[in-house]
C-alpha cells in the first residue's frame, strides 16, 4: 500500500467532513465552547490538538503490540500527558499571551474525548502512517469547527477579527451610531448555540450521508 | 358580512393550485382567526370537545393585556414629561399619544419579525400558522425598557422564535416562554440597553421642550435597592404604576384587572398566580433588603415593584410552559415567587429576578408533572393491590 493511496486519503478526509469529530461524533464540545471567544486562541488550540492527536496516534500505533491490554488506557494517558506538557511549554515560550488566554484548557487537552477516542478506536489497530493521517485529519476537523465558531464569536462579540477592529468606531452607540456588540457572543452559552447551528447546516447539506 | 365574502372569494387563489398557494398558510391563519371554521371532525376519529378553540382562547389574553398596554403607553409619556419638566402642560391625552407613538413601532417590529418567521417556517413545513405568536408578539414590547432600539428588538425576537420555539417544533412544543427568551437574550447580549438608569425614559424623540435631552438618569425601585439606596417612590406610586420600568410591568392595578379577566375566562390558572404571590410574599418577609424604614421599602412592596406581578399573571401562567397537573401548578408558582425574591435580594449582579425565576421553573415544569402523575399511578396501583 503506497503512502498516498486512496484508503489513506479517505482516512485523512473523513474527519474533515462526513465523520467530523465535533459536528458528527459530537466529541470535544467542552473545549470548543471554552476557547472560541476569539479567533486567535481558537486557531492555536486547534493546531495544538492536531499536533498532539497526530503524534500520540503515531506513538501508540508503534507500541500497540507491546502494550498489555489491561493497562492500555494508562499507557495512552502517559503518552498524551507527555505531549500535552511539551506543547504547553512551547506555547508558553513562543506565544505567551495566547497561552495565558487558553489557561487551563491546554492542560485539559488530555481529557479531550477526541484524543482518547482516536487512540482506542484507530491507533490500537492500525499502522503508524495511517494513524498519523487519522490524527492530523481529526485534529484539523476539530480545528475547522473551532475556527468557524471563533470567527462568528469574535466578529459579533467584539467587532474584530484577530484583534483588528472591523466594525468602524463611528457605528458604535457611544460614538453616536446605532451598533452595539452582542455580549452574549462572548459567553459559552452562545458558543453552544453557534455550534448547534454549524451542526444544523452540516446535516442539512449532507442529508443523505449523516 | 363583507369580510367573510372577501375571504371566501380569495380562497381559490390561495388553495393548492391557485396563483398564491405559496401564501396558503397565511390565508388559512387569517381566515381561522376571524371566523371559527365550520369543518368539524368526522364521526370516526379523534374528537376534542371544547367550546372555544385556541385562537379564541388566546384572544382573551390580548383582551386582558389591554389595560396594561394602555397604561404602559400613558406611563411612557408621563415619565418623559416628568423628566422634560412639562407635566403641567402635557395632560393625560398628550402623554398617552406620546406613548402610543413610541410604542407602536416596537409592536410592529415584534409582530413583523416574529410572524414573518412563523409564516415562513409553516409554509416550508407545509403546516398551518399557529396562533401562539399573537400573544408573544404583544408581550415582547411590554417587557422591554422603552429605550430599547428597534433593530436589537428585531434580533432578539428572531432569536427567540427560532431557537426557543421553532427548533422545538413550534407552538405548543416550546420548553421556555418565547417572550421571556427574547428578554433573556436582550438581557445577556445587550445589558447596557436593558438595565441601569439610562434606559427607562425615552431620550430623544418628540420632546415637548425643543431639542433632545441627553443622559437622563432615572432609576427603578429595584435599581435603587440594588445599589443600596433608599427608594424614592411611595408604595402608592408602585401600585398605580407611575414609576420607571419596562413598559408593561409598572402598574399593579392594570395587571390585576388583566388577571381577573384571565381567571374569569379560564385561560390562566389562578393556582399559579396565587402560589407565586404566596411564595414571593413568604420569601420577601424572610429575606428583607435591610432596614425597612431607612430604605423606605416594606417587605410586601417586593410584590409591587419590578416585573413580579406581570410575570406572575402573564408569564408564569402560559399554558404551554407551566405544569399540567394541579399539584405541579402549586409548586411551580411557589418556587417562581421564591426564586424571584432570592435572586433579587441575594444576587448583587441581578436587581430583578422574575425573568430568570420563571425561565428556571419552565425547565422543571415537566418534572413536576412527571412526579405527580407517577405518584397518582403508584397510589392507584396500591389501592388496586389491596382489593
Amino acid at each position: 500500500m503506497s503512502l498516498f493511496s486512496k484508503e489513506n486519503g479517505e482516512i485523512f478526509k473523513g474527519p474533515l467532513n462526513l465523520n467530523n469529530p465535533i459536528a458528527v461524533q459530537v466529541l470535544g464540545i467542552c473545549s470548543a465552547l471554552a476557547v472560541t471567544s476569539q479567533l486567535k486562541p481558537a486557531i492555536v488550540m486547534g493546531l495544538s490538538v492536531t499536533v498532539i492527536t497526530a503524534f500520540s496516534n503515531v506513538i501508540i500505533s508503534l507500541i500497540r503490540k507491546t502494550i498489555p491490554n489491561r493497562i492500555r488506557i494508562i499507557v495512552q494517558l502517559v503518552v498524551v500527558a507527555a505531549l500535552v506538557t511539551i506543547v504547553s511549554n512551547i506555547l508558553k515560550a513562543y506565544v505567551y499571551d495566547v497561552s495565558v488566554q487558553l489557561s487551563v484548557y491546554v492542560g485539559l487537552i488530555i481529557t479531550n474525548c477526541i484524543l482518547m477516542g482516536r487512540l482506542e478506536a484507530f491507533a490500537m489497530q492500525n499502522g503508524p502512517w495511517a494513524s498519523f493521517l487519522d490524527g492530523i485529519g481529526n485534529g484539523l476537523g476539530y480545528a475547522i469547527i473551532l475556527v468557524i465558531v471563533g470567527f462568528f464569536r469574535e466578529l459579533l462579540g467584539f467587532g474584530s477579527i484577530f484583534g483588528i477592529q472591523l466594525i468602524p468606531d463611528s457605528w458604535y452607540m457611544e460614538n453616536g451610531g446605532l451598533y452595539i456588540n452582542n455580549g452574549m457572543m462572548t459567553m459559552p452559552a452562545m458558543a453552544l448555540i453557534l455550534l448547534a447551528c454549524v451542526i444544523w447546516v452540516h446535516r442539512a447539506v449532507n442529508k443523505e450521508e449523516v | 358580512m363583507g369580510l367573510k365574502k372577501i375571504l371566501d372569494n380569495l380562497k381559490p387563489t390561495f388553495s393548492e393550485g391557485g396563483k398564491l398557494s405559496a401564501f396558503g398558510s397565511l390565508y388559512d391563519a387569517m381566515e381561522t382567526f376571524f371566523y371559527v371554521p365550520n369543518e368539524t371532525a368526522k364521526k370516526k376519529g379523534a374528537q376534542i370537545h371544547d367550546a372555544i378553540d385556541s385562537k379564541r382562547s388566546i384572544f382573551f389574553v390580548i383582551i386582558a393585556l389591554i389595560p396594561v398596554i394602555l397604561f404602559g403607553m400613558y406611563n411612557i409619556g408621563y415619565q418623559h414629561s416628568l423628566v422634560a419638566g412639562c407635566e403641567a402642560e402635557c395632560g393625560v391625552l398628550c402623554n398617552f399619544l406620546y406613548g402610543l407613538a413610541v410604542m407602536l413601532p416596537k409592536i410592529a417590529v415584534s409582530y413583523i419579525v416574529g410572524l414573518g418567521i412563523e409564516v415562513a417556517v409553516a409554509q416550508w413545513k407545509k403546516e398551518e400558522v399557529h396562533e401562539g405568536f399573537f400573544v408573544t408578539g404583544i408581550l415582547i414590547p411590554l417587557i422591554v425598557p422603552v429605550n430599547c432600539p428597534l433593530w436589537i428588538l428585531a434580533i432578539a425576537t428572531a432569536f427567540a422564535v427560532i431557537f426557543a420555539k421553532e427548533v422545538f417544533g413550534g407552538t405548543g412544543f416550546n420548553i421556555f416562554n418565547p417572550a421571556l427568551v427574547t428578554r433573556a437574550f436582550l438581557f445577556f447580549a445587550y445589558p447596557s440597553m436593558m438595565s441601569g438608569d439610562k434606559v427607562w425614559v425615552n431620550q430623544n424623540y418628540m420632546d415637548c421642550i425643543n431639542g433632545t435631552i441627553d443622559g437622563i438618569s432615572t432609576a427603578t425601585p429595584l435599581g435603587q435597592l440594588g445599589a443600596g439606596e433608599a427608594v424614592s417612590y411611595s408604595a402608592m406610586d408602585t401600585i398605580i404604576g407611575t414609576i420607571p420600568g419596562s413598559i408593561g410591568e409598572t402598574s399593579v392595578i392594570a395587571i390585576l384587572i388583566g388577571a381577573v379577566i384571565l381567571v374569569w375566562a379560564g385561560v390562566a390558572s389562578w393556582k399559579i398566580i396565587l402560589s407565586t404571590f404566596v411564595g414571593g410574599a413568604l420569601f420577601a418577609y424572610l429575606l428583607p433588603y435591610g432596614d425597612a424604614e431607612a430604605l423606605n421599602f416594606q417587605w410586601w412592596e417586593q410584590l409591587t415593584v419590578g416585573g413580579f406581578c406581570f410575570g406572575a399573571v402573564f408569564m408564569a401562567t402560559d399554558p404551554v410552559t407551566s405544569p399540567r397537573t394541579e399539584g405541579g401548578k402549586w409548586i411551580f408558582g411557589f418556587l417562581i415567587g421564591a426564586m424571584a425574591i432570592i435572586i433579587r435580594v441575594l444576587n448583587p449582579g441581578y436587581p430583578e429576578g422574575m425573568m430568570l425565576a420563571i425561565l428556571l421553573m419552565n425547565i422543571f415544569a415537566p418534572l413536576f408533572d412527571y412526579c405527580f402523575v407517577q405518584a397518582n399511578i403508584n397510589k392507584r396501583a396500591k389501592r388496586a393491590a389491596k382489593k
